[in-house]
């Protein structure tokens, strides 16, 4: 299955559906419209995804768990997210399903740095990657280069642990910690990343600052959560 | 001192008033009421007893009894804090699993709709 988390997308969300429905032809289309207040949720369905309404803005990590949860229910075996504003290319998707079922690891990561990959990313994002860089290095015991990509493929043994345990606002760093701490083992692909398609981010310097605060936390507390380190 | 006191047993009285309107008027429930009654109750007793006052003010090591007074005050107004942030920490988990469950169920039963739909034509 593939995931869409949108959030007031009606710009992008229907030409990402579409690319992806080019790339995957015969593969199921999940949008997880997080409370729209625009036309996303029908805009979606035109373009022909299945789409699974929030009651209430949920925020990206509440709004992709749900997406998480509904999958395993249905017994889907992998599940990759692309966001629902464009930046992912769905091209790659194939990739990082293929990766899925090569490696046999829980999880892969859509990455901008390996070659091969795309390097498009803003300014203060590119600092952020390259600070948890530094910070996830000693704590997943191997390098990750693309710690904030949200372009992930999981199976379904990682499905069954974001279903029940899923960090909520700012989820894939934190993720990352989460699959460690289970001793999950993730890789990482290249994958191409463009400018969004439609509308405008809503990362702010003040955000990105309680951004770096709140995943920091995060990451600590479930470090302290640690069963122990991977063999 | 004795001002301070009087302030803060006029401040405890407030309190212990509002929050009663508040359970009377079904804008507080009981168990969360008790946060605010139990810690105004005490501030109102210890700013009555002056012995009391100055045998905390000892025990932490204070010559300025009403400085003492202030800090259990802020202390047992943290405690407040801490247990509300454990609460509404609950209830956003709870809030957000529901409302999971609720979109879920919502599809599930859409998806059953069309199927029934979709039999009923063929």
């Amino acid at each position: 299955m593939i995931l869409i988390p949108a959030y007031n997308e009606e710009g992008a969300v229907g030409s990402v559906v579409a690319e992806v429905r080019a790339a995957m032809p015969d593969v199921a289309v999940l949008v997880v419209d997080d409370c729209s207040e625009d036309a996303t949720c029908e805009v979606a369905r035109q373009a022909g995804a299945t789409v699974l309404s929030m009651p209430h803005h949920l925020g990206l990590g509440g709004c992709v768990q749900a997406g998480y949860r509904l999958a395993f229910e249905l017994g889907y075996d992998y599940v990759i997210r692309v966001d629902g504003d464009g930046q992912h290319d769905p091209r790659d998707v194939p990739k990082i399903l293929d990766a899925l079922e090569r490696e046999g690891c829980e999880m892969v990561i859509g990455s901008r740095f390996i070659e091969g990959g795309g390097e498009y990313s803003g300014f203060l994002r590119g600092l952020g990657i390259v600070f948890f860089r530094a910070i996830l290095r000693p704590i997943l015991g191997k390098p990750v280069l693309d710690p904030t990509s949200g372009f992930v493929g999981v199976n379904r043994t990682a499905l069954g642990l974001f279903s029940r345990s899923f960090p909520l606002e700012y989820p894939e760093i934190e993720a990352l910690v989460v699959l460690q701490r289970k001793r999950f083992r993730f890789v990482e692909v290249p994958c191409r990343m463009r400018p969004r398609l439609a509308g405008r981010t809503s990362i702010t310097a003040v955000k990105s600052l309680y951004y770096i605060a709140h995943v920091l936390l995060g990451v600590f507390v479930n470090i302290l959560k640690f069963e122990g380190r991977r063999k | 001192m004795d001002r301070l006191s009087n302030v803060i047993a006029v401040f405890s009285l407030l309190l212990i008033g509002l929050v009663l309107g508040s359970v009377r008027r079904a804008h507080i429930r009981v168990e969360y009421s008790v946060s605010w009654l139990l810690p105004a109750l005490v501030l109102l007793v210890r700013s009555r007893c002056r012995g009391l006052e100055r045998q905390i003010a000892a025990a932490l090591g204070l010559s300025d009894t009403p400085l003492a007074l202030l800090i259990v005050a802020g202390a047992i107004f943290l405690v407040v804090l801490y247990r509300f942030s454990l609460i509404i920490s609950n209830l956003k988990d709870s809030n957000t699993a529901l409302a999971q469950r609720v979109a879920i169920l919502e599809f599930r039963i859409e998806s059953a709709d069309e199927k029934i739909k979709a039999a009923a034509r063929s």
